[in-house]
C-alpha cells in the first residue's frame, strides 16, 4: 500500500526505522491515520526518542486493545502528538497472552500513569517500573479484567460484593 | 486504625447520645478524619476523605488528602464510583445505538459527545455529510459548549462562596434547554446526531430562538464579568490558586481551557478542524498564569467565540438536506419509513446491523468538547458494531492534573481547584 505521508511523519518513520532497526516492524495508514508498529523491548528507548528527537511532547492517550488472538493477543497503543509541526500519529506495540508485561513510559511523559493504570484494570497488562500502580476503576480486590473479550458483557455473577441494603447506621 | 478516636477525642455535653450516635455514625461514612500520628497531640497530621458525595467534587469524586495542618502535603484521587463499562456496551450495539450513553458521558454538554462519536464513524466509514449538517451540529456543539460553561460557572462562583450566581446562570441554562428541546425533541440527553448528518433540520422557530439567545446573551456575559473581575472576594480567591505551569500542563496530560490557561492554544477546531470550523473565524483564547483565574477568563473568552461561531454559522447555513440519502449508511427520513416500503426496510436494517466500517480499518477522530479534547478511536472488524472503541475522555486527563495541582495547596482552597479544572465525573469514570 502506497503511504501518504507528510514530510514530518516521513522524518519520524525513517528516524525510527534507522535508529532502531531492530524493532520497527511497519507502518500503516488506515482512514487518514498512521500507525507505526514497534517490538515491545525497545519501547522506552522509542518513546523517550520521540520525545526528546522528534518533538512528540504530549501523550494525549494510551490505550489497550485485545485482538483475541493466540498470538500476539494484546495490543497498547500510545497516541502522540507534536504541537510544535500539528502532527498526530500512533505507535502501536503488542504483547502476547501469557503474562503482559511492557515497561511503563511514565517517566517519559508523567500523564501516562493515569492511562497505564486503566489498561492495567481493563486488559490485566502489567507495566513495569510505574510509579503508582493500581487499579483506577475497578476495586483493588476484583479479580477479572472487564474488557478483555471473555469477560461477559452482563458481569460474573458474585465476582463483587455489593454493600448490604440496610444502611450501616442502623 | 483506631475507629473510635472522634468519640475519644470529643466529649459532648449537650444531647450527649444525640450527639454520641452522630459521631459513631460519622465514623462509618466516607467523610471521616485519620490521625496519622500518635505523638502529634494538636492532630495537625491527619488524612482528610472528601467525597465521594461531597457536593463541591462535582458529582462522585474522592479525594484523601494527606494535611499538615492546613497545607496539602499530597493528594490521591479515587475514581471509579461511575463506572459503568461503557467502552465494553459500545463493543455489543450498533454505532447508532451507541449514541444515548455518549449523552451519559460528559452529561453537561451533550451535543459535543454525539457529534464526537458520528464525525468518528464517518471518517471510518467514509460517509458524506451534507453541509448544513454541518453548520446545525457546529451551532449545537457550540450552544453545548456555552450550556456547559454556564454551569462551570455556576458552580465554580458558588464554591467559591457566592450562591444567587448559580440561579442566575440556570436561568441562561434554561434558554438553552428550551432551545434543545425545539432543536432535538429532548431538553437534556439530546441525541440530535446521527451518523451522516442530524435526525432533524432547525426548525424556523429554533432558529429565531437563537437568534434571541445570541443577542441577548453577551449582555448577560458582560454582566457576570461586571460582577466578577472585579469582585475582591472572587479575586483573591482564585489569582495564584492550584497553579500549574505551562511544562507541567503539558506533562500531566491537561487537556481543553485547563491546558490553554496554562499557555497552549491546543484546540481541536483549530489542530484538526472538523465539520466547518476551518470556514469560520474564531479565537483559541490563552492565558500564561495557568491559575484559577486564568482558567475562568479563557473560558469567558471562549464563551463569547462561541456566540461569535454561531452568528457565522446563522449567516452561512446553506440550505439543503440536513442527512445523507444513503440509505445503507444513513436512516432514511420518517416521511419515507412511514410511506414507504424501500424505506420502512432501510429503517429496519439499520437498526438491526447498521452501518459497517470497512474490516479491519482503524481511525481516530477528536473534537473539542468544553472540557477538551474527546476523541474517539475505532477499530472495525467489518460487522455492525465496533471491535474496539476507545474513548479519549477529557476529564480523565484533567483530573491527572488535577492531582498534581493539589499538592502544596491550602485544604480551604480545593473546592475552588476542583471547580476551576471543570471536571465531570460521567466523563471520567466512563
Amino acid at each position: 500500500m502506497d503511504l501518504e505521508l507528510s514530510e514530518k511523519l516521513q522524518n519520524v518513520v525513517d528516524g525510527l526505522s534507522e535508529q532502531f532497526s531492530d524493532s520497527f516492524i511497519e507502518v500503516y495508514q488506515s482512514s487518514g491515520d498512521t500507525f507505526v508498529q514497534v517490538k515491545a523491548g525497545a519501547i522506552v528507548e522509542i518513546c523517550s526518542y520521540l520525545k526528546d528527537e522528534q518533538h512528540f511532547i504530549y501523550l494525549t492517550d494510551l490505550f489497550g486493545i485485545d485482538r483475541f488472538t493466540s498470538n500476539d493477543r494484546f495490543e497498547i497503543a500510545y497516541n502522540l502528538i507534536s504541537l510544535r509541526d500539528r502532527e498526530r500519529f500512533f505507535l502501536k506495540t503488542r504483547l502476547p497472552e501469557e503474562n503482559p508485561e511492557i515497561a511503563s513510559v511514565s517517566n517519559i511523559w508523567k500523564s501516562a500513569s493515569w492511562m497505564e493504570r486503566e489498561v492495567y484494570d481493563m486488559f490485566g497488562v502489567t507495566f513495569t517500573e510505574h510509579p503508582d500502580f493500581r487499579r483506577i476503576f475497578m476495586p483493588e480486590d476484583f479479580d477479572y479484567f472487564p474488557m478483555r473479550k471473555e469477560f461477559p458483557l452482563l458481569g460474573i455473577p458474585g465476582s463483587i460484593e455489593l454493600p448490604s441494603t440496610t444502611p450501616d447506621t442502623e | 486504625m483506631d475507629t473510635k478516636h472522634i468519640t475519644d477525642q470529643v466529649d459532648p455535653k449537650f444531647f450527649k447520645e444525640h450527639q454520641e450516635k452522630l459521631y459513631d455514625a460519622l465514623e462509618d461514612k466516607h467523610t471521616t478524619i485519620e490521625k496519622m500520628d500518635d505523638q502529634d497531640p494538636l492532630g495537625t497530621k491527619m488524612v482528610l476523605n472528601m467525597g465521594p458525595q461531597h457536593p463541591a467534587t462535582h458529582g462522585v469524586l474522592r479525594l484523601v488528602l494527606q494535611l499538615n495542618g492546613e497545607l496539602i502535603e499530597k493528594a490521591k484521587l479515587d475514581i471509579g464510583y461511575l463506572h459503568r463499562g461503557v467502552e465494553k456496551i459500545a463493543e455489543n450495539k450498533t454505532y447508532q445505538e451507541f449514541m444515548p450513553y455518549t449523552d451519559r458521558m460528559d452529561y453537561l454538554s451533550p451535543y459535543s459527545n454525539n457529534v464526537a462519536l458520528c464525525t468518528a464513524v464517518e471518517k471510518i466509514a467514509n460517509v458524506e455529510v451534507p453541509e448544513r449538517a454541518h453548520y446545525i451540529r457546529m451551532i449545537g456543539c457550540e450552544l453545548a459548549r456555552i450550556s456547559s460553561h454556564l454551569l462551570w460557572l455556576g458552580t465554580m462562583v458558588m464554591d467559591a462562596g457566592a450562591v444567587s450566581f448559580f440561579i442566575w446562570t440556570f436561568r441562561e441554562r434554561e434558554k438553552l434547554y428550551d432551545i434543545f428541546d425545539n432543536i432535538g425533541g429532548h431538553r437534556f440527553t439530546i441525541s440530535h446526531a446521527r451518523i451522516g448528518g442530524v435526525a432533524n433540520d432547525l426548525t424556523d422557530d429554533a432558529i429565531a430562538m437563537i437568534k434571541d439567545f445570541v443577542n441577548d446573551f453577551p449582555q448577560e456575559l458582560k454582566d457576570f464579568h461586571g460582577l466578577l473581575d472585579r469582585n475582591r472576594i472572587f479575586f483573591d480567591r482564585n489569582r495564584e490558586v492550584g497553579v500549574l505551569s505551562p511544562e507541567r500542563a503539558l506533562e500531566i496530560g491537561a487537556t481543553g481551557p485547563t491546558l490553554r490557561a496554562s499557555g497552549y492554544a491546543y484546540d481541536i477546531r483549530d489542530f484538526e478542524p472538523y465539520a466547518r470550523y476551518d470556514e469560520v473565524d474564531f479565537e483559541v483564547p490563552t492565558r500564561l498564569e495557568g491559575d484559577n483565574l486564568a482558567r475562568y477568563y479563557v473560558r469567558m473568552e471562549e464563551m463569547h467565540e462561541s456566540i461569535r461561531i454561531i452568528r457565522q454559522c446563522l449567516d452561512k447555513l446553506p440550505k439543503g438536506p440536513v442527512r445523507t440519502d444513503n440509505a445503507k449508511q444513513a436512516y432514511p427520513s420518517k416521511d419515507e419509513v412511514y410511506y414507504s416500503m424501500e424505506g420502512m426496510i432501510h429503517d429496519f436494517m439499520m437498526t438491526d446491523t447498521g452501518i459497517c466500517p470497512p474490516e479491519g480499518e482503524e481511525s481516530y477522530h477528536a473534537v473539542e468538547g468544553p472540557k477538551g479534547e474527546l476523541g474517539y478511536y475505532i477499530q472495525s472488524d467489518g460487522t455492525g458494531h465496533p471491535w474496539r472503541l476507545k474513548i479519549n475522555s477529557p476529564s480523565f486527563k484533567n483530573l491527572q492534573a488535577l492531582e498534581d495541582m493539589l499538592d502544596g495547596e491550602m485544604v480551604a482552597d480545593t473546592v475552588v481547584i476542583i471547580g476551576g479544572v471543570d471536571p465531570v465525573m460521567g466523563e471520567a469514570d466512563k
